[in-house]
């Protein structure tokens, strides 16, 4: 047994471990606490404890569980990103669960569960892992989405989100059982190593690269696979979309990152090509479709299938400018899409459900500073200086420059540049419309918090992003 | 003293951006403290600026005075680096010139919301002088983009009936230029290394084959550009500074954002927002892309000449006195690329005054159209006539600025148009051909505008007891009547501090231009010698 298990492995996995402690508490804890509100507190406490944990891994490269796991700077840096994106979303979810009546410990033991499930996709190297840390970070999402027991949207985004996923991840097992039917094994190395000695125009190659493109484009939501994203977005609790947009997101990209430098790495021309099309497919019609929204849940959810496309540049590029775009743009990404989700979250008010575009109308007259943060955010969204969001844009773009797709840069900056279009229509409604209401944002502590966390990091990478820059460098 | 001197284009650059965090913290009901912070920011802003002009060396060899750089972003090389030559020189005091008089201008238009509009008018005021400043292309290209939206903001928040629709044009309009822009300077980014591997000790002073933006460092590199990469930047450069400028045909955006915008946003717009796409041409284009730059010349000059022909013809048909001005304005940028992209020292020359010029002449005609727009709420020509009787001063001013406009001698305008004209002659007697009818087109729909609105009887009942000036809006026009007569009648120092950088820029395009036996020299000299 010794080859497959050894103690010191489980200090390997000591976040992920603690994570799941802290579920299971949560559980339990539920049955004895009246006010939810400290179940709350005690996940805090978990994804902290976690993440002391996770802060003490810092630095070390090891192979755990005889290769199934890996636990290096790649693996570090987003679980480290999942725990940042868990811990937010639980500061906003605080009032905003209130608000719904739908109060219960399992949110919170849900979202450890989750979280849990994409600290170990962000580790796995191997197929078997890396599918069963897919699925349990999904079927936590699933029944989060559908969290809203009284609302028709949420039960119906949930099945959606459920059916569609569960296609997706049979599709992706497709692939991933031709993959192990090619190499004799569900280690990322040996598929490299098997693929390598095909010849490249090699048809099971290619069904199995087809299925396990298809399967992941599903779960980051990109066009022509993106149908779910409105929908699941929009009926999902706010505060979970908010969690969707950036965990379960950069999660699904760490496992294509994993799986297409690793597993499938011999097959670089082939995926580039795919690539290149979903990308400017899912940039295009997500800003596009952003553009007629009216309904701001469906607006962002949108923007972040645009933002997707995006990201995949980097992994057309390939380079080193490329590749650091991704970790880079996921930071940036997070944190500016979490303060302006916790807007769209302090939005919904006792008898008010506050998700239309219009009723952040004259915000800036009733609370002027969350005004400012959202028009902060949303121009760091679509890419403007000095904002997170651009720095992040600008790798991107460089990384397509230096690696000579410029035809495909022109593409990506002219859908920057379009993105603002609809950005500016929440802006307008912000700053250059009347009110309708007098009561203004559902702001709690909780929200407050995680409003400043973001404005912080949204302008620190923006205006001196050398230390993002080397944190993300050193994760390829 | 010591320090001021060595910090003094950041101290003028973020003097308005630290007077707005101030103002941040202002009551916001007390709308007469906030009128006064704010104008006195920006009047302090221009009083520390103007040692610039005392302190700058005319004769100076080094290409950049008032340096400034410290290190920014360390991975990508970018500094936090800032310097000017005369052009900028220039056109810094421009910008801190117009500043206070448009702020001054807003004291009554702006009654609502007042905290907010001067907070956002204090930081485009820093985002159009870092654009000047910057000798970093990075930090070039946050100031231009970050320079978008206060004005964004001032359009759509103050402006007229369609400024949402306006506003956002103006943003989308110059963000696709940008992002291009973008492109380009990446293009450029990434070429670097290399060529400066190849000629190490051209490139030592730059710190070698190290990734820079430094605008020097890529002045420096235009000679060992291939052309066809030099195209395909100068192209992406067009598009990013012509939307800006505005040319034909990027200058719809023009006129709706001028007539929605406020009269203060108006005045900041044709007087500095729009210099800084003709300031792009010839800090960027012409000096880093040389080849592509005379290979472009045919296009950039017929371009300019629609903008100067058909600018006018449409500025004659408005019913409407901004958007008369606004179409005015793209005639006006047209005599400036035509005089930039003749490539000679007269016809840059011209360009640069004349960028001025346009600020101060079209500066105050948006001023003077918003001061009857103030008391009447219209703007209609129709609306009005025989103001002369009743608005005796307003009619004087008017006039001034009107012949400043058209290029009357005596006033600044002639000065750069002339200039322009000679430049045009020198490079290809058509293009100074059709240019000069330009000039008759534009005296034509200025002088029938003010026909129209001044003489006759005044017969409109609305128009009978209107107010003349009064020393608040005497206050902003009187400076730029003194600078228009100044450079009309003696604009010799401005010649002065352009001959240095001028100079270099002919050199760089033109190798061995001044040179005795240059051919378009001998040919000049020979002119020269028979009338003389």
């Amino acid at each position: 047994m010794g080859q497959f298990f050894n103690v010191q492995d489980l200090g390997a996995i000591a976040p992920e471990l603690e994570l799941m402690l802290f579920g299971m508490i949560l559980l339990i804890a539920d049955l004895l606490v009246e006010d939810k509100k400290w179940l709350g507190f005690i996940a805090l406490g978990g994804t902290a404890w976690s993440g002391y944990f996770l802060v003490r891994l810092h630095g070390v490269e090891v192979s755990a569980y005889s290769g199934l796991l890996n636990i290096d700077q790649f693996a570090w840096f987003f679980k480290l990103l999942f725990l940042l994106a868990a811990a937010l979303t639980i500061v906003i979810s605080l009032k905003y669960l209130d608000i719904e009546r739908e109060h219960h410990g399992e949110y919170y033991a849900l979202i450890m569960f989750a979280t849990m499930g994409m600290m170990f996709m962000a580790g796995a190297m191997d197929l078997i892992t890396m599918y069963i840390s897919l699925e349990t970070m999904a079927i936590a999402t699933y029944v989060l989405v559908g969290f809203l027991r009284g609302n028709q949207r949420s039960n119906e985004a949930s099945l959606k989100y459920f059916l569609l996923g569960a296609f997706s991840s049979g599709i992706l097992l497709y692939g991933m059982s031709l993959l192990y039917g090619i190499a004799g094994s569900t280690r990322f190395g040996d598929i490299a190593d098997a693929l390598d000695q095909r010849s490249l125009g090699d048809p099971i190659s290619m069904i199995a690269l087809v299925a396990i493109a298809a399967g992941l484009f599903f779960k980051i939501a990109a066009v022509p696979f993106h149908q779910w994203t409105p929908d699941a977005y929009e009926g999902a609790p706010t505060s979970i979309t908010a969690y969707m947009s950036v965990a379960v997101k950069a999660a699904s990209f760490a496992m294509m990152v994993r799986i297409f430098l690793g597993a499938l790495s011999p097959l670089r021309e082939h995926w580039v090509v795919i690539l290149t099309v979903i990308s400017i497919l899912t940039m295009s019609v997500g800003n596009i479709a952003a553009m007629t929204q009216t309904n701001i849940k469906r607006l962002l959810a949108y923007s972040s299938i645009s933002h997707a496309g995006y990201i995949l540049l980097g992994l057309i590029a390939g380079n080193a400018t490329g590749l650091t775009a991704i970790p880079l743009y996921l930071f940036a990404y997070t944190f500016t899409n979490i303060g302006v989700w916790a807007v769209v979250v302090a939005l919904r008010r006792k008898d008010i459900i506050g998700e239309q575009v219009d009723d952040l109308n004259g915000l800036i007259y009733k609370q002027p500073t969350a005004a400012i943060l959202m028009l902060i955010f949303l121009l760091s969204l679509a890419g403007v200086p000095p904002t997170g969001g651009f720095i992040a844009k600008y790798y991107l773009f460089a990384g397509l420059i230096e690696s000579d797709h410029s035809k495909l840069a022109v593409i990506a900056v002219l859908n920057a540049a379009v993105s603002v279009y609809f950005y500016l229509r929440i802006v307008v409604a912000m700053f250059m419309k009347e009110s309708n209401e007098k009561t203004g944002l559902a702001l709690s502590p909780g929200i407050v918090f995680a409003l400043a966390v973001a404005l912080l990091f949204t302008l620190w990478i923006g205006f001196y992003p050398d230390p993002f820059i080397s944190l993300a460098q050193a994760v390829f | 003293m010591g320090f001021f001197r060595q910090h003094i284009l950041s101290i003028v650059a973020f003097w308005p951006l630290a007077g707005m965090f101030v103002l941040m913290i202002l009551p916001k009901d007390n709308k007469t403290l906030i009128r006064w912070w704010a104008n006195l920011v920006v009047l302090s802003g221009f009083l520390i600026s103007l040692p610039l002009w005392f302190w700058f060396d005319r004769d100076s060899t080094e290409s950049m005075q008032f340096v400034e750089r410290f290190s920014w972003i360390k991975a990508l090389g970018a500094d936090f680096h800032v310097g000017i030559d005369g052009i900028t020189l220039l056109l810094i005091l421009l910008t801190t010139f117009l500043g206070p008089l448009a702020m001054l201008s807003s004291w009554t238009a702006i009654e609502n919301r007042v905290k907010e509009y001067y907070a956002f008018m204090l930081m485009l005021q820093t985002g159009m002088l870092g654009v000047f400043i910057s000798l970093d292309f990075f930090m070039f290209y946050v100031f231009w983009e970050v320079m978008l939206v206060p004005m964004y903001f001032l359009i759509g928040v103050w402006g007229g009936p369609r400024r949402l629709y306006a506003a956002i044009k103006f943003f989308l309009y110059t963000l696709v230029g940008s992002v291009l822009l973008l492109l380009g300077i990446l293009a450029l980014y990434f070429i670097y290394p290399t060529i400066a591997a190849q000629h190490p000790e051209q490139f030592a002073q730059f710190g070698g084959a190290a990734p820079t933006f430094n605008i020097l460092a890529f002045q420096a590199m235009a000679q060992y550009l291939p052309e066809n990469f030099q195209w395909w930047v100068f192209l992406a450069f067009f598009v990013g500074f012509a939307i800006k400028v505005p040319m034909f045909p990027f200058h719809t955006w023009l006129p709706d954002a001028h007539v929605e915008a406020p009269t203060a946003g108006s005045v900041i717009l044709a007087g500095v927002l729009l210099k800084m796409g003709t300031y792009g041409f010839l800090r960027f284009s012409l000096p880093m892309l040389p080849n592509a730059t005379v290979h472009f010349v045919p296009m950039m000059m017929t371009l300019a000449i629609i903008a100067i022909v058909y600018g006018a013809l449409v500025a004659m048909m408005q019913p409407d006195m901004k958007k008369l001005v606004a179409y005015s304005s793209v005639s006006h940028m047209g005599f400036v690329m035509l005089g930039m992209f003749a490539l000679n020292p007269n016809g840059l020359n011209g360009s640069i005054v004349q960028q001025i010029n346009h600020g101060i002449s079209t500066g105050a005609l948006f001023l003077i159209v918003g001061i009857i727009y103030e008391r009447r709420h219209t703007r209609e020509i129709s609306q009005f006539g025989g103001l002369s009787t009743v608005m005796p001063v307003y009619a004087t001013i008017f006039l001034i600025m009107t012949m400043s406009s058209i290029g009357l001698p005596l006033l600044n305008g002639f000065i750069g148009e002339f200039t322009i004209m000679m430049g045009a002659w020198q490079a290809n007697k058509w293009y100074a051909v059709v240019g000069g009818a330009g000039i008759v087109l534009g005296a034509a729909y200025m002088l029938w505008l003010y026909q129209r609105t001044m003489f006759g009887k005044n017969e409109n009942p609305a128009n009978q007891k209107l107010l003349d000036l009064n020393w608040r809006e005497l206050a902003t026009l009187i400076p730029l009547i003194i600078v228009a007569f100044w450079i009309g009648l003696y604009p010799a120092p401005l010649f002065k501090i352009l001959d240095k950088p001028v100079n270099k820029l002919v050199e760089t395009i033109h190798p061995g231009y001044f040179k005795p036996d240059a051919p378009q020299n001998a040919k000049i000299q020979h002119a020269a010698g028979e009338t003389r």
